[in-house]
């Protein structure tokens, strides 16, 4: 990290690439001071960010059942998986210019292109999380006395949980790529608009000062879900060991 | 003694895939288990002795013959067959209590709690009770899974090769553990192993079955008296008994692989010499 940054400004004070490739860490600072002050950094930063959290759990409140779902039965499996599959395959950023035209540049529209990105890759991995659920665990259940209902419910998806919780925390990271491609080709604010906004004016201060915001955001993002994983399934005793 | 469980005539058939035929895991199977008797079936993988326990279990259906528990017909799985897998039997979430006052969910609060703990200390795991099954060695684990069956008070305990993942000396430990607790409730107990040794030690009975199609070979009466001691297990009556069990065992394997029969053939000695 140190090294890099120490590459950075080596190369950019002296002089090595013009300003107009690779802004100097100073051009970065300076653009973070004047988008603190108008108040545009927080205003991009809040959209993105309110952007994002509704996309994913809007996708992954649908996903998780349905996953579960098609984990648990062979016959919602073969249904569901070759449409899915199927859309799984087309790239969410593809159906941007298709959702241009349907919702605009609205909320809707990243909404929609979040959805499309995130959905069909989360429900098969949640489907796959749901089938490594030993089969014993499950008959063991049934042998208590507990209805189909209640082994899905309190078996099946208590024991996924710990790998849905990880597949949530990976598809994430897919969500900010899809939602910074839509913003950079049509949205009124977040970061990926002010990064399409600072190349009109070759302002590299603050295109860098943007990617590395959503770098940041993504790594606390991250950070949150390895701490929520820690800290839920301590019971696993993967962490145990740390003590 | 009264029947606690009657298997008359049970067979399972489990459609083929394409273009091959049924194959038939259980053929006729006629078995009781008396209250109060501890029967170990034994046989090769394949024999379909899992299978016969899962239908017990309830947790699949015969596709002929009659099941009955008490005289009636089982259909589904119930709290009345207390059941212990061979692995993952306790749910990784609940601690050594927890796994045991699920099972009794139907109870109030208090005694709940009160039964699992009792159970616990049957298995003498008292000072465990909060341990997440993670943190628990495998023999600790299935003494939980032993003792979450128990505390279910069924009429019969089904037991799945519950010690075949444990290492020999943990295994010995928890036959004798099975069989204090045997001796004190005088459960009636259906215990499928591979195990010949195992099965033998334990029984009053042994079933061993057969394969292609899965039935019943023979039925063999352990006559060692109890309670059992391992030093038992040297004594000449288990070394006979276990000779024959193991013969049976043997001429069925061998049997039932296919191609064995005729190389095992040529080895046997046959007066010609050696040129």
């Amino acid at each position: 990290m140190a090294a890099l940054f120490g590459a950075w400004a080596a190369v950019t004070y002296g002089g090595l690439v013009s300003d107009l490739v690779l802004p100097t860490p100073s051009a970065v600072l300076k653009s973070l001071q004047t988008g603190w002050h108008d108040g545009t950094l927080v205003a991009d930063t809040r959209d993105s960010v309110v952007r994002i959290l509704a996309g994913f759990l809007i996708s992954s409140a649908l996903a998780i059942p349905v996953g579960l779902f098609m984990g648990s039965y062979k016959v919602i499996e073969a249904a569901l998986e070759p449409p899915i599959d199927f859309i799984r395959y087309m790239p969410a950023v593809a159906f941007i210019p298709l959702t241009l035209i349907w919702f605009g540049t609205s909320a809707t529209q990243k909404l929609v292109i979040l959805f499309i990105g995130i959905f069909f890759q989360e429900v098969l991995l949640i489907m796959d999380n749901v089938k490594t659920v030993p089969r014993q665990l499950v008959d063991m259940a049934y042998t208590l006395g507990l209805s189909q209902w209640q082994v899905l419910r309190t078996v099946v998806f208590r024991a996924s949980l710990p790998g849905i919780v990880d597949t949530l925390r990976i598809s994430m990271g897919w969500a900010w790529t899809y939602l910074v491609v839509a913003e950079l080709v049509g949205a009124e604010s977040g970061l990926g608009f002010r990064i399409q906004q600072a190349q009109r004016y070759l302002d590299t201060g603050a295109i860098v000062l943007g990617i590395m915001l959503i770098g940041l955001l993504g790594l606390i993002f991250d950070f949150s879900f390895k701490f929520l994983y820690a800290r839920s399934f301590r019971y696993l005793g993967r962490t145990a060991g740390a003590r | 003694m009264t029947d606690v469980l009657q298997l008359r005539g049970l067979g399972k058939t489990y459609a083929g895939g394409k273009g091959r035929g049924e194959t038939v895991a259980l053929d006729n199977v006629d078995l009781t288990i008396g209250e109060g008797e501890f029967l170990s079936i034994v046989g090769a993988s394949g024999c379909g002795k899992s299978t016969l326990l899962r239908i017990v279990a309830g947790l699949e259906r015969q596709s002929s013959g009659e099941l009955l528990l008490d005289g009636t017909p089982i259909t589904r799985p119930g709290r009345d067959r207390g059941m212990v897998f061979q692995q993952y039997t306790l749910f990784p979430w609940l601690t050594a209590l927890e796994n045991i006052e699920f099972a009794l969910r139907d109870s109030g609060r208090r005694e709940r709690s009160d039964i699992a703990r009792e159970y616990l200390e049957v298995v003498g795991l008292t000072s465990f009770a909060e341990h997440f099954p993670a943190q628990l060695s495998g023999g600790m684990q299935q003494r939980v899974a032993i003792a979450r069956a128990l505390a279910l008070r069924p009429r019969i305990l089904l037991m799945d090769e519950p010690f075949g993942a444990l290492d020999s000396q943990t295994r010995m430990l928890m036959q004798e553990l099975l069989l204090a607790i045997w001796e004190r409730d005088r459960l009636s107990v259906l215990f499928v192993t591979h195990d010949v040794e195992e099965a033998i030690f334990l029984a009053d009975r042994v079933c061993v079955m057969a394969s292609k199609p899965g039935r019943v070979r023979e039925l063999v009466r352990v006559e060692a008296e109890r309670p059992r001691i391992l030093e038992q297990q040297s004594s000449s009556q288990f070394m006979a008994a276990r000779q024959h069990v193991r013969g049976l065992i043997h001429d069925e394997a061998v049997h039932a692989t296919s191609g064995l029969e005729a190389v095992l053939a040529r080895r046997e000695p046959s007066g010609e010499g050696t040129s």
